[in-house]
């Protein structure tokens, strides 16, 4: 569905020149959910900007659905859809003539893009809101209606740039629903992006981590959590155990790392299957004896992937 | 529920393309016809108190051609026709702010159909305005010339893409500040409007305005629709109002396609 080589795009603001996207090589096969994953200004809306045409490369290639997006950007756009970071739909219109007005704008037939639209009016939820002006719905509807919007022409291929950017937790999951549900019917092949780590770790099938332009991490959320992070065993001590614990705990795992906490110190291994082996090592802890104020053992997360591979958390460029 | 898959969607041409985009457009008007009532008013407006005002000054003279009404029509016709479409930018502009236009920048539609569409909806309630006020203005002795004034509104309607695209450009060159937009509209159309002839004779005024106005091309277009709207056909002007309105229609689209393509929103 998608293959590039060393695609990559600078933009020059005043007398800088900027880097955003450095070389990226990427493939997506038919039916798979991808998700970038990065922190903002990573290049990951650059590169989805390049992979629906909407961008120029300046070097490297991209075939788009087979495709290249450089020499027929306009054939690109025909067989994608594309659902941007605003809102898709204008809000002096009203829902169904959007909804049409899309179709013909991919050259539907009047008949064919009706049909289509009041499908994914159903499938939406969105029948109620028809003949409603865009710029009266909710921040959840108008989303809807950009999947509805982005979906009309049924692309194989679907575009999402941060699809639930600024939605509430329960629109968010209402939304995925929705998404996951249109792909389970049509078998859709889906590109998104993210900077939130538990939509990526939830949804995608495959995480693509980007970071200052290029890709870091390429693989399924589960594999990248095992590989680059693993569990985690975590104890509290009072300051005068910490010697003893750190020496005990050395021994336990890797990656010893160390962080001041009101109790004491806290202290975290890695070790496989951290919640197994914590009752031995606090048994052994107070066989030393050092007494655990506290204790905590933690599934790795994508952010920890993203900690050990840039040092940096993505945590902290949220905004 | 049946699975929906289509194949490739059918290559559309440039103007089924402008159909959509203006229709799409037009749409908005139709759905709320209110605000079409206002826009008729302006016009009516110029007409009521500024033609009585001209008719005053040069006591329906020679400077007029013999009426000032068959004179100042079609001068306000240019104007409605210059408020609409140079306004075109501003729906964009809303529409770059919102999101809209990235997602119908995304879809096949031709680049330079997007500005069509978007002028011609301008020029739509125009061809409305120009009915009506035309018909208000024939009991106070404006003679009607049906065939000339389509014409005319030809030869406006070939301008009204032009500078409808010229604002579209603008429009995007000013996406991260709204008011440059407003500014450079503003303080562009009524120098525009006032060295064309449009509101006032040039003939009375000085030199160098008059030199000026030879090299605005809505000049030629005011001459060519007196000429027209005044119920002759012969006359050379008319080419040049042609000449200067296709000139101006092919100048908007070429900026307007180039900024489009330039345009990283």
């Amino acid at each position: 569905m998608i293959h590039t080589e060393s695609l990559a795009r600078t933009f020059t603001v005043g007398k800088e020149t900027i880097e955003a996207v450095r070389g990226i090589d990427l493939d997506v096969a038919e039916g798979e959910l991808v998700a970038f994953l990065g922190p903002n200004g990573a290049g990951k809306s650059t590169t989805l900007r390049m992979l629906t045409s909407l961008l120029p490369p300046t070097s490297g290639s991209a075939t788009v659905a087979g495709v290249d997006v450089v020499a027929a950007p306009a054939e690109v756009r025909r067989r994608i859809g594309y659902i941007g970071q605003k809102d898709g739909a204008g809000h002096n219109h009203r829902v169904w003539d959007e909804l049409l007005m899309q179709g013909r704008f991919y050259g539907m037939s009047k008949a064919d893009a009706a049909a289509s639209g009041e499908e994914l009016l159903h499938t939406l939820d969105l029948e109620a809101l028809r003949m409603r002006k865009v710029s009266s719905l909710s921040g959840g509807q108008k989303r809807r209606l950009d999947i509805a919007l982005g979906l009309i022409h049924a692309p194989s291929l679907l575009f999402l740039d941060e699809p639930s950017t600024g939605m509430d937790p329960q629109n968010r999951a209402n939304l995925w629903e929705h998404i996951m549900r249109i792909r389970e019917q049509r078998g859709t092949t889906i590109v998104l992006t993210t900077h939130y780590l538990d939509e990526a770790d939830a949804m995608a099938e495959r995480v693509v981590i980007i970071d200052d332009g290029t890709i870091i991490a390429d693989d399924t959320a589960e594999t990248l959590k095992a590989k680059q992070a693993g569990d985690r065993l975590t104890v509290v001590v009072r300051p005068a155990d910490a010697a003893a614990a750190r020496a005990l705990l050395g021994t336990e795992g890797s990656e010893l790392a160390e962080r001041p906490d009101d109790d004491g110190t806290a202290l975290s291994v890695r070790v496989d299957a951290a919640s197994h082996a914590m009752p031995g090592v606090l048994a052994r802890l107070r066989d030393a004896g050092v007494d655990v104020v506290a204790a905590a053992a933690r599934r790795p997360t994508l952010d920890d992937v993203f900690l050990n591979l840039t040092g940096r958390s993505l945590r902290e460029g949220e905004s | 529920m049946a699975v929906l898959t289509l194949p490739v969607p059918a290559r559309t041409n440039v103007v089924t393309d402008v159909g959509h985009v203006w229709w799409r457009e037009t749409l908005t008007i139709l759905r709320d016809p209110f605000s079409l009532i206002f826009s008729l008013l302006q016009p009516l407006v110029f007409l009521g108190l500024f033609g009585p005002l001209l008719s005053g000054l040069a006591g329906n003279g020679e400077l007029f051609g013999g009426s000032s009404l068959q004179w100042f029509l079609p001068g306000v016709v240019v104007m409605i026709t210059m408020f609409g479409t140079s306004m075109t930018g501003s729906t964009l502009q809303f529409e770059i702010m919102t999101g809209a236009f990235e997602r119908i920048l995304a879809t096949p539609l031709s680049r330079s159909a997007l500005m069509i569409g978007r002028a011609l909806k301008e020029l739509t309630p125009l061809v409305v305005q120009a009915a009506i006020i035309t018909l208000v203005a024939i009991p106070f002795g404006f003679v009607l010339h049906p065939l000339h004034v389509l014409v005319g509104l030809l030869i406006l309607g070939i301008f009204g893409v032009g500078v409808g695209a010229l604002s579209y450009a603008l429009a995007i060159a000013a996406r991260k500040t709204e008011w440059i937009f407003w500014a450079v509209q503003q303080s562009l159309l009524f120098p525009l409007l006032i060295l064309s002839g449009m509101m006032l004779p040039l003939e009375t005024g000085p030199g160098w305005m008059q030199v000026v106005s030879k090299f605005n091309p809505l000049t030629y277009v005011v001459d060519a629709e007196r000429i027209l709207f005044a119920g002759s056909l012969g006359d050379v002007k008319i080419l040049w109002g042609l000449v200067a309105a296709l000139v101006t229609a092919a100048i908007g689209l070429w900026v307007g396609i180039r900024s489009i393509r330039k345009a990283t929103i």
